[in-house]
């Protein structure tokens, strides 16, 4: 197991999807550039509600508990991210940063291969889990499995059930159905580990919610209610590694004004919570949280909204990160742009890269798919 | 009396062009012959309608518009439960499948369920009228912001899905063919919504907007002129992409389980010739939909395709609502049912993008898998329902005392036919054998014939329809 880092705990890894295609112009914003207000005729931010961060860049107002992370330190805002010949295709880009495939379609997700190094033998079914209703493709990797929960309150198998005797004996034929058997195709495999994983996942996830106590009370919003299950589960030690959740949508293209800066506000407070609340349980030391968007949005707006677009914001969050921002802003010059769109000059999975060798120490080159500028924004032990 | 393979065959059509049927209703069809059958679906006018006018006496909610996606999911299970019309229904469902409208964006269910009715009536008829009906269709044209499409601010995000999720595919235009398309588009908007405070939601309609349309030339696809929208969805269906792409949907979601969309692009159908002969169909009919639906239900691989198909969260809800009668009609629990292929990953009238749902073993994943044998298992085995009455009344009919075997066969028999793989069958029969003899009259016959019903719908071959 890998060493511990801080409070001697193995490095944990949350991660936000802000599905869509969140606008990155509009998140950090180069509140001095003319060019921004040229193009922004509708959706600029002025000047004097940008929220600075420095003599350059602002966040957007709606992101006030994040500025406050940056303040403290524990954030890097990381720079244009992205790869070369966006498809501008929400399926297509999503997939894309979920498998570090960028010229053919992958099956397989980066952090599903990261989960079967973290944990060759799936030994443990919630080394990695999902909370939502839909496994991301990220956490896909044969032979790796992950608790994906909807709603943790209500995780069990044949609960209709009422004698415990019965339903037991039940539960054992289950597991015996559903155990390995070869040449039975693939999907019957795939069937076949992933209901064992389920009944094994929902025995050690149903003590969370009863171990877990907090002062911090989260928002009633959806991306709140999910940091929240990522909490019970971290602070409840059950061996999670890999947390993943997604929010949204942030697709845009019209009636962007309010939409952007609801989306934005329900984030910000929400991550302000989850870092409080793992405070309180001294359960922080060895997390980072990384928050992503599949791509930025078009440079000019659309009268209301913005189109598709290719560079990107990344944001990592902990007390183990070099605050500050990485790699640059893209330029912003008409002239400069590909498509109307701002370039990307920091390869996604170079940021990835960070995360695995600095935080996860895995060897990051075969699950990114090759070697990438790595921007060092998170502290190496000791250092 | 239809022998075994005769209702195994017709219980495949029922599952996959409607929601599954009770034993009776499959006899019944059997006594009338499969083609027959097929002909009868594809007549939907031949059976009476869903009594909507009950729905909303009962359930005046449901057709209240709004922003919650809870009363129109109820609206739709309704019609999926209690239609008589079960292909009209399902073909319904496949179209929302193909052209992903969500209410997350649309905000205003009624027109999301405006949307269902239009694929009710022309999911049927021909697809150029449906891609038509589909651009004027006020949902869509606010879901995709068509609304925002002008002539001097052009707005591409009709214009890209169009093409590469509701007609060609990606790899079969260019970017410029998106931004051609998107200009022929401009000013097919909705008329302008009023604010919705203080005088409430108000409906949308189409509306042409010629002074906002982009009048000028365009070049799409090789062709060039001054093109309004239904001239481009004249030459898009002119691409031999289009009836591939839109017959391989239709395999994909009757016959057996493809790739995701987006890999189609470069991985090739699992039955390329299949998509050849039913393209070609759709191209000698003038893109009839119905001749290709025909084809298709009395092929060869459609009957051998049985259990390929790993069933949709709305398919497991609707069908197991209707085998064991849980709800037959107006329903207390109607809203809170709705929910529940939300809860397997398909919150219908809500599908996360545009792209749809990623179908086949993705629609499984721990999470899901427990949702899906919970939500049967509790249901068939309730001796209490009406149709698991019928299943229990089936299963006994075979003699006053049987073997552990006896009783496995005639459940799976009653919830398929199904065959199981060997070891499943040796530990459901492990499981009843625990128990002693079985002894039709004896007080825990219902008991354990509806646990084995439970433990079936726990199975893994049971994910599949």
């Amino acid at each position: 197991m890998a060493v511990g880092n801080g409070n001697g705990k193995p490095p944990v890894l949350v991660i936000l999807q802000l599905t869509g295609g969140n606008d990155y112009f509009n998140t950090v914003i180069p509140y001095n550039d003319e060019h921004y207000f040229d193009s922004r005729p509708s959706l600029q931010i002025p000047q004097d509600r940008v929220l600075k961060l420095d003599d350059d860049l602002g966040f957007h107002p709606a992101m006030g508990p994040m500025k406050d992370i940056y303040a403290s330190g524990d954030m890097a805002v990381i720079h244009g991210i992205g790869y070369a010949n966006s498809p501008r295709s929400h399926f297509r880009s999503m997939d894309i940063w979920h498998t570090c495939e960028p010229d053919k379609v992958g099956t397989e997700g980066w952090l599903g291969r990261a989960l079967r190094e973290l944990d060759p033998n799936g030994a443990n079914p919630v080394t990695g889990v999902n909370i939502g209703q839909a496994l991301p493709r990220a956490l896909v990797a044969p032979g790796v499995s992950v608790a994906s929960v909807a709603d943790l309150s209500t995780y069990g198998l044949l609960t209709s059930i009422e004698q415990q005797q019965q339903r037991d004996q039940m539960l054992t034929r289950f597991a015996n159905m559903y155990g390995p058997a070869v040449g039975t195709g693939q999907v019957m495999e795939y069937l076949g580990q992933t209901g064992l994983d389920a009944l094994k996942g929902a025995d050690i996830l149903k003590v969370a919610p009863d171990k877990y106590e907090s002062s911090v009370e989260y928002g009633a919003t959806p991306i709140a209610k999910k940091l929240r299950d990522i909490a019970q589960i971290h602070t409840a030690d059950v061996g999670t590694r890999v947390f993943y959740s997604d929010h949204g949508s942030f697709d845009t293209h019209a009636a962007q004004a309010t939409t952007h800066a609801k989306l934005w506000q329900d984030v910000s407070e929400a991550v302000q919570d989850f870092w409080d609340d793992l405070r309180e349980h001294d359960a922080h030391e060895n997390v980072v949280m990384f928050m992503f968007s599949e791509f930025g949005r078009r440079v000019r707006d659309n009268g209301s909204g913005t189109d598709h677009g290719a560079a990107g914001v990344g944001f990592a969050i902990g007390p183990r990160v070099r605050g500050g921002m990485y790699s640059e802003y893209p330029e912003t010059r008409p002239e400069a742009l590909e498509q109307g769109d701002l370039v990307p000059n920091q390869d996604y999975r170079g940021v990835y890269t960070t995360i695995l060798e600095d935080h996860l120490q895995l060897e990051a080159a075969p699950i990114v798919n090759g070697s990438f500028e790595a921007p060092k924004y998170l502290r190496t032990n000791g250092h | 009396m239809a022998s075994r393979q005769e209702i195994a065959l017709m219980s495949h059509l029922m599952r996959r062009a409607g929601f599954g049927a009770a034993r009776d209703e499959i006899e019944r069809y059997c006594e009338i012959g499969y083609e027959e059958t097929v002909e009868m679906l594809l007549d939907p006018q031949s059976q009476p309608p869903v009594d909507d006018y009950t729905l909303y006496r009962y359930h005046p909610i449901v057709e209240v518009p709004g922003g919650a996606s809870a009363p129109g999911q109820a609206n739709w299970l309704y019609w999926m439960v209690t239609t008589q019309r079960p292909l009209e229904e399902k073909m319904a469902l496949f179209w929302h499948h193909v052209f992903a409208t969500g209410n997350s964006k649309v905000d205003n269910c009624n027109h999301l369920l405006e949307q269902i009715q239009m694929f009710r009536d022309c999911g049927m008829g021909n697809y150029r009228d449906l891609l038509i009906r589909l651009a004027k269709n006020p949902a869509m044209i606010y879901w995709l912001d068509n609304n925002e499409n002008h002539k001097h601010a052009p707005n591409e995000n009709w214009g890209r899905e169009l093409l590469e999720l509701f007609s060609l595919g990606v790899g079969h235009y260019t970017e410029t063919d998106v931004f051609e398309c998107s200009r022929a588009f401009t000013g097919w908007t909705i008329d302008a919504k009023m604010p919705r405070y203080p005088y409430g939601r108000h409906p949308w309609k189409f509306s042409y907007r010629p002074e906002d349309h982009d009048h000028t030339e365009k070049t799409f696809l090789g062709h060039t002129g001054n093109f309004d929208g239904e001239d481009i969805i004249d030459i898009v269906l002119q691409q031999p992409a289009c009836p591939r792409f839109i017959t391989r949907h239709m395999y994909n979601f009757f016959v057996a389980d493809e790739p995701q969309v987006p890999a189609w692009s470069i991985e090739e159908p699992r039955n390329p010739e299949a998509i050849e002969s039913l393209s070609q169909t759709l191209v000698d009919n003038g893109y009839d939909i119905e001749p290709v639906l025909r084809q298709l239900f009395n092929s060869d691989f459609f009957k051998e395709a049985q259990y390929q198909k790993v069933k949709s969260p709305a398919e497991v809800v609707v069908a197991t609502l209707r085998l064991t009668k849980d709800m037959t009609g107006p329903d207390p629990r109607l809203e809170a049912l709705g929910k529940e292929p939300g809860y397997m990953g398909q919150d219908i009238l809500d599908p996360p993008s545009v792209e749809g749902w990623h179908t086949g073993r993705e629609w499984i994943n721990s999470g899901s898998l427990v949702k899906r044998v919970n939500f049967v298992s509790d249901r068939v085995s309730d001796a209490e329902l009406p149709g698991v009455r019928s299943m229990l009344d089936y299963v006994a009919s075979n003699g006053s005392a049987m073997s552990p075997e006896e009783l496995v066969d005639r459940c799976l028999d009653i919830m398929g036919p199904m065959e199981v793989d060997e070891r499943t069958h040796g530990e459901l029969v492990s499981h009843v054998s625990s128990g002693g003899d079985i002894h039709v009259a004896s007080d825990d016959f219902e008991e354990r014939a509806t646990q084995t019903f439970a433990l079936i719908a726990s199975t893994r071959e049971y994910q599949f329809g």
